[in-house]
């Protein structure tokens, strides 16, 4: 997005945006190192290599701004403030995972960093967002909502529905979709019509929208901020779309290239453009900051990594009474 | 002077003061602010709430995540659906989302919300507009189910779904709407999870569901002219479900019937019928019944319907082969047998 080589953001921002996708990556290939331990007993869908989106996202939202996510979460977890250790307990089906190790990997959440849950029904928070996004309106609040959502949920009901109504009542609500090419194992080709763009379906429903590259973390970063500054003033929803590209199996810790879905050019393409790579030498070479600084901030994420297995590994798992509480909440207003 | 009012009124009365009462109350279905407001139970409601009060599009999933994701942050959204059959395109927020928030976030999060969804009889509604679908949604842990069948309860249960923080399902009977009884005009709760015993009785337990609650007691009164006496249990919740009740009245009794809204195979009977077998079989006097629909989709014609649809009389000659009594005459219905009293003409 920046040919020239201008930067679009400070030094410090490009630093905070380096830091989280560095972040993601670490835990989710720490995932990948011990998954066959056959410790975390629960389907993992890792992002490796969309790091970008949660990243520059996140970093453009305040504090009462509310996420949702589906299926593919922890990197959207993370961006958002969501407590790490509590992350990797829950995928260990810990009590002291963020759901009390009743959710698991498809099921994060934490209240207090305002990542409002994840659910694996595609499409199925889309809504959710949007009616975070109305409860703000009719209480006069300021926060906005975001959904993180997939190229598949396009193809729901539930997102245009959503969608329709978003634009009907001008919420606060920021689409983002991923696009990773791939809804499992089926490519976009037999799944959406030829030359039809997805960003085109949200302006079908007169909504902002607009498709930027989802591995330059600084571009992602601008838009966001642009999007959020409009959802601020009131100007109705914004969607966007990103386009990235899923290193690993659609769900597990391998790769999967072998299997024949998806060309090796494709994804060695792909690989070549790893949004991680890309901004760390943009922030030697642009942004000028030190090798050393980069190399302590990583040491402290890999430090910080190992005590969250630690803490998962280590933690109790929940005692056979935890399986019959809270399937209700037990106080009336 | 206790007052007399509508099912239908009682249950605007209840939503027009859970508004009043707490902002982050908000009621949002198909045709709430039209000028029929949803068989009467939202006239008025839109004038006295403004922006809390909402028509919608033609979008009952999303609309259901979008109240599924406003209550997470604090909301008590009450999402009407003038038919049930239309409700079914929410499925998926219903049973995946709402149902399991609390449950599978560890208690960090909960969706009081209540959903009501209208099922009926008659008047050519057919395979479509009708469905007494309630087993469905009993059949879910966390969901509550209510079936009010008096004036009375669709208020008192009304306000305390509203109160409750957990997602409700309030299945109203379309031939319920006019019915009429006492109800005061200060809010009050019902418990959701509380059978009540509408009649008192020695010779059977009559357990009605929703509106064939209204049937079951016209077959009381039959059977009492016949020298039986009948006792008359309201459901009133399915989930959860008041079996202590139930079983206490079939332990006196000896006798159980069941009348369901609903089809018999799969239906809630059966649950009710099951949990009498299991914890009471040594005080049955004979095999328990139920009394449902058959396992067929809804015909529209009344001329097939009115074989369709069971009513008192279905009722009581179950009771007398359960008594071993001979069969008796009924009553000749006054008027149609597809309209819940003479008034109603239509069309919906």
């Amino acid at each position: 997005m920046n040919p020239s080589g201008v930067t679009a953001v400070s030094a410090e921002t490009a630093l905070a945006l380096y830091r989280t996708m560095r972040r993601i990556r670490r835990v989710e290939e720490a995932i990948v190192e011990r998954y066959g331990e056959q410790r975390m007993r629960c389907p993992v869908h890792l992002c490796i290599g969309q790091e970008a989106v949660a990243a520059g996202v996140c970093q453009a939202l305040e504090g009462d701004d509310q996420i949702v996510s589906g299926h593919r979460s922890h990197g959207h977890y993370l961006a958002k403030g969501g407590d790490l250790k509590a992350m990797m307990a829950e995928i260990y089906g810990k009590a002291s995972g963020c759901s009390g190790g009743k959710g698991g990997s498809m099921h994060l959440i934490d209240r207090a960093a305002g990542f409002l849950g994840a659910t694996p029904i595609v499409g199925g928070t889309i809504a959710m967002a949007v009616g975070v996004a109305l409860a703000a309106k009719l209480r006069g609040e300021t926060g906005i909502a975001v959904a993180f959502f997939g190229d598949a949920a396009v193809e729901t009901g539930i997102f245009h529905e959503s969608l329709n109504f978003a634009a009907t009542h001008r919420l606060a609500v920021l689409l983002v979709c991923e696009n990773n090419l791939y809804s499992v194992y089926s490519p976009l080709s037999v799944r959406q019509p030829e030359g039809r763009p997805i960003v085109a379906l949200a302006r079908g429903h007169g909504i902002t929208a607009d498709a930027l590259d989802g591995n330059d973390a600084e571009a992602v970063h601008v838009a966001a901020l642009d999007a959020v500054e409009s959802l601020r003033a009131g100007d109705g929803p914004v969607f966007l779309e990103f386009a990235t590209y899923r290193w690993r199996e659609h769900c597990g810790p391998n790769l999967d290239n072998d299997i024949g879905y998806r060309a090796p050019e494709e994804f060695e393409a792909w690989l070549s453009r790893c949004p991680i790579a890309t901004h760390r030498a943009r922030l030697l070479n642009d942004h000028r900051v030190e090798e050393g600084v980069l190399g302590d901030l990583e040491e402290d994420i890999d430090k910080e990594v190992r005590d969250a297995f630690t803490f998962a590994e280590e933690s109790a798992f929940p005692p056979a009474e935890e399986m019959s509480t809270e399937i209700y909440a037990s106080e009336s207003r | 002077m206790s007052r007399v009012i509508t099912y239908a009124e009682a249950i605007c009365e209840a939503t027009d003061q859970c508004l009043a009462a707490d902002a982050n109350v908000y009621l949002m279905g198909l045709g709430v602010p039209d000028p029929k407001g949803v068989f009467g139970t939202t006239l008025g409601l839109k004038e006295r709430h403004g922006a809390r009060v909402m028509d919608m599009p033609t979008s009952e999933n999303a609309m259901t995540g979008v109240a599924i994701g406003a209550a997470i942050v604090g909301m008590r959204p009450i999402l009407t659906h003038q038919r049930l059959d239309f409700a079914l395109l929410s499925i998926e927020q219903l049973v995946n989302q709402a149902a399991k928030f609390h449950y599978m976030f560890g208690g960090e999060a909960s969706v009081p919300l209540v959903v009501r969804m209208v099922i009926g009889r008659g008047w050519g509604q057919g395979p479509q507009h009708s469905q007494s679908l309630q087993a469905w949604f009993a059949h879910v842990p966390g969901l509550k189910v209510v079936m009010p069948a008096t004036a009375y309860d669709a208020k008192g249960l009304l306000i305390a779904a509203v109160e409750d923080d957990n997602p409700v399902i309030y299945l109203e009977h379309r031939w319920l709407h006019g019915t009429k009884g006492e109800v005061p005009e200060e809010p009050y709760r019902v418990p959701i999870g509380e059978a009540r015993r509408l009649r008192e009785g020695e010779d059977i337990t009559l357990v009605g569901i929703s509106y064939m609650t209204i049937e079951a007691m016209r077959a009381a009164e039959v059977l009492a002219g016949h020298g039986i006496s009948a006792e008359v249990i309201d459901l009133r919740s399915l989930r959860p479900f008041d079996a202590e009740t139930v079983i206490a009245s079939v332990r006196r009794t000896g006798r159980l019937l069941v009348a369901d809204t609903g089809g018999v195979t799969g239906g809630f009977g059966g649950e009710i019928v099951s949990q009498i077998v299991e914890r009471a079989f040594d005080r049955l006097i004979c095999p328990p019944r139920r009394i449902g629909l058959p396992d067929i989709p809804t015909p529209t014609s009344p001329a097939l319907a009115r074989h369709y649809y069971p009513r008192a009389g279905d009722i009581v000659t179950a009771v007398m082969e359960m008594l071993d009594r001979g069969p008796v005459a009924m009553p000749p219905a006054d008027g149609p047998l597809d309209v819940p009293d003479p008034g109603f003409t239509g069309p919906f």
